[in-house]
């Protein structure tokens, strides 16, 4: 099924997942996670149409968008970084990773960077406790990661981000 | 060995993919090509999750059941040469056993194997869970067929309840009476749910079973289907799990296009479909009645349960819903019978449970063991205890909903009412082992804050009892702990458990009491002394230099942000405690064990 993410005509993408779905209100958590996929997150445009096409309440859709973590009405950053606070990483320093990203990044649990090139969500476990403490950005997974690999792990993210943009 | 008859086994599953997994397949894949335009055949393929998880990335090559551990990129040539050509041994990359430095090669001679018994994960490692075909060759769908042609939904009913399967998700309830109560519920519209959100953390059997071998899960669906009289099926997994979504995607398409899914599955008459639905990120949903509510598009809070969902659950229909564990138990009960798997286990909890063996052990990953083995067995036995010459001080087991199970109790049994009875649970299958570092009352904040998170707030109880919890807990940990609070947090305990809308409210109160119960000493010394025993908690224990072990390398002093060490080169130096602030990097630093936690 193609996706209008060139255009961003958030209509069009709103009568396309409400398509797919057929129209089925029961699918509204899917509907809305697929336009997280096509836009990064759910362009609050695009809900309020789907609340139209399927004569739900937009509060509905709201209570929805808002309950979910995964779920974001504000547009997210080019890059992921998850922490996981589960029991084991907790226990092995995942506290410590998470306090040293936000300090380093200059934002708070769920927020994303001013240059928009990373949103921070920890997550409560990501099954991986072999690997404690875990981090994971987009989907590169990084294992047993020390406080001190932190800084050079996002410095990569940020330099690679600046050399793609020399070059475009 | 000649290399046509070489099969090459990856292990796939999330775990080995993080440690780079994929880079060793994608070695391999080279070099299996170029064997292959030489004249010589060798299979390579991935497998799902071993389970030894600490050793991963994890390659078994046959003929010869030889179990590699820790393989990385550059290995391969090695491999390949030597190996699968040569027919010798990399003893680097074999297993060994801790306390002797005897090297193993096969998986059945190493311990962690040995003393399982694996039932549900008994394909694991084995096959390509992205075939099919290779699950029917094992005798995959055998059950399924077995149910169709020779069984009465009944009779599958009954077999189940000889059994005495019980949930695996937590509950532990009776699944023959769930299906019998569902089959016999008024209506025509019926479904089947497998709960795939998986959110306890420290738990990851689910995760494995179903990138390791979904069609057991869907095999089990399908059956129960039948028995209940269903023709919609959901599988619901955490949106935090995309491996094994696509790994779950493949199997039902696979078993449609096989006809073992869909309209009059293998001629029986019985059709049934399944979709896939992802989580949104919340606990809670994990709940039944908040799963069905996020099935139906809503916000996922649980309703009170005077009217059981097996009578009037998804869309107020008839609906069964069962962990991805229990149904993966389905089909070897229908295959092997209810009395063989009844012939497992204790009294009252029959099977094997699979566990996630996680924290402070040696062996890190997932077992399956008979329901009875006791905690000693899979800490020591089978997880080769605990790493660092530390001692054991507990084990976590059920999640956020369970409780502390102190060193003294290790010889209990694992058993649904046995842990209940010593104020934990079995939960998913979490088993978090804790070392003599780990601060008891620092575990019991990190659970209370937790459901805190998750709490949906729907009923006053959970959302404001679990808060105040958490801001005693926090206060207590940070220093400023008042005489009174235990008995505060176990009033708070009775209230959440007796007022909580549902088990996640009333089983928060599993962590606060049973650290309460058996760790009676670590809230006091935290409260009166300011002190925490364990020394975790930031502010409540010092760090010291020790003058005897301390070389003079002023590495720690370097490190230090707040410059209060002083010392010159080459003479003990000393930490000056009105300057530091605790925050442990002379810890770090320190090569000589010169830098203790007081």
């Amino acid at each position: 099924m193609e996706r209008d993410t060139a255009t961003r005509d958030y209509c069009v993408a709103a009568e396309k997942v409400a398509e797919a779905y057929s129209g089925d209100p029961d699918f509204v958590i899917p509907m809305l996670q697929d336009l997280q996929a096509d836009f990064g997150y759910v362009p609050p445009e695009a809900a309020r149409h789907v609340a139209e096409l399927l004569h739900v309440p937009l509060s509905q859709l709201y209570s929805v968008a808002t309950f979910y973590k995964s779920l974001s009405l504000v547009p997210r950053g080019k890059h992921l970084i998850t922490v996981c606070m589960g029991t084991v990483c907790y226990l092995k320093g995942a506290r410590e990773i998470s306090a040293a990203i936000q300090s380093h990044l200059n934002v708070r649990p769920g927020e994303t960077t001013a240059d928009r090139l990373f949103t921070f969500q920890p997550v409560n476990c990501l099954g991986a406790c072999a690997l404690a403490p875990v981090m994971l950005i987009d989907n590169e997974y990084f294992d047993k990661v020390k406080l001190d690999q932190v800084a050079d792990i996002l410095a990569g993210y940020a330099k690679k981000e600046e050399s793609d943009r020399d070059r475009d | 060995m000649t290399a046509e008859t070489a099969t090459v086994t990856v292990c796939r599953s999330t775990g080995c993919e993080a440690k780079g997994a994929g880079r060793v397949f994608a070695a391999l894949e080279e070099a299996v090509a170029e064997l292959a335009a030489d004249g010589k055949q060798v299979r390579l393929k991935p497998t799902g999750c071993h389970g030894l998880c600490e050793l991963g990335p994890i390659v078994v090559i046959q003929p010869g059941d030889i179990f590699y551990q820790n393989v990385r990129e550059e290995d391969v040539p090695g491999i390949v040469r030597e190996t699968i050509l040569g027919g010798r041994l990399i003893e680097s990359l074999l297993y060994e056993e801790p306390s002797s430095g005897e090297k193993l090669t096969c998986s059945a001679e190493i311990p962690f194997y040995s003393k399982q018994m694996r039932i549900v994960l008994q394909h694991n490692g084995i096959i390509d869970p992205t075939s099919i075909d290779e699950y029917v060759a094992v005798g995959g769908y055998g059950g399924l067929v077995r149910a169709l042609t020779e069984m009465t939904p009944e009779e599958v009913i009954a077999q189940i309840e000889v059994a005495g399967l019980r949930g695996r998700g937590g509950g532990g309830f009776p699944t023959g009476r769930k299906w019998r109560s569902c089959r016999e519920a008024g209506g025509e519209t019926k479904y089947v749910i497998c709960n795939g959100d998986e959110g306890d953390p420290g738990a990851f059997m689910d995760r494995s079973i179903m990138e390791g071998n979904p069609h057991a899960v869907i095999e089990g669906i399908i059956i129960g289907a039948y028995a209940i009289g269903a023709h919609e099926g959901f599988i619901y997994v955490r949106n935090e799990y995309p491996l094994a979504v696509v790994r779950l995607r493949k199997a039902i398409e696979d078993a449609r296009r096989h006809g073992l899914l869909g309209r009059d599955i293998l001629g029986s008459g019985f059709s049934l479909s399944i979709r896939i639905n992802r989580g949104g990120g919340a606990f809670v949903c994990g709940e039944s009645t908040a799963l069905m509510a996020s099935l139906e598009g809503r916000v996922g809070e649980p309703r009170e349960k005077y009217v059981h969902t097996v009578e009037a659950g998804l869309h107020d229909n008839p609906t069964c819903l069962n962990n991805v564990e229990t149904w993966a138990n389905v089909p070897a009960i229908i295959s092997r019978g209810g009395e063989w798997f009844a012939s497992i286990g204790t009294e009252g909890s029959k099977g094997t449970k699979v566990f996630s063996l996680v924290g402070n052990v040696r062996n890190t990953g997932l077992v399956e063991v008979p329901m009875g083995i006791t905690l000693r067995e899979i800490v020591y036995d089978i997880g080769g205890g605990v790493p660092a010459g530390k001692a054991l001080k507990a084990v976590q087991t059920g999640g956020p909903s369970g409780g502390c199970i102190p060193a003294s109790l290790l010889d209990s049994p694992v058993d649904f009412d046995r842990l209940s009875e010593l104020g934990s649970m079995m939960g998913s299958g979490g088993l978090i082992v804790m070392d003599e570092d780990t601060c008891m009352v620092n575990v019991a904040r990190y659970f209370v804050n937790f459901l805190q998170e998750e709490s949906c707030g729907k009923c006053t109880a959970c959302r404001e009892g679990i808060a105040q919890m958490s801001h005693i807990l926090t206060r207590i940990c940070e220093g400023e702990g008042r005489e009174g609070d235990v008995e505060l947090l176990l009033e708070l305990c009775d209230i959440a458990e007796d007022a909580a809308l549902c088990a996640l409210g009333a089983t928060a109160p599993n962590p606060v009491r049973s650290t309460i119960k058996h760790f009676p000493e670590e809230y006091h010394e935290h409260i009166r002394e300011k002190h925490c025993p364990a020394r975790e908690c930031r502010g409540l224990f010092r760090y010291e230099i020790l003058t005897e072990a301390c070389t003079g390398c002023g590495r720690c002093r370097k490190e230090c942000p707040e410059q209060a060490i002083t010392g010159e080169r080459k003479e003990p130096h000393v930490i000056e405690q009105s300057k530091c602030v605790q925050c442990g990097a002379c810890f770090e630093a320190c090569r000589f064990s010169a830098v203790v936690k007081v």
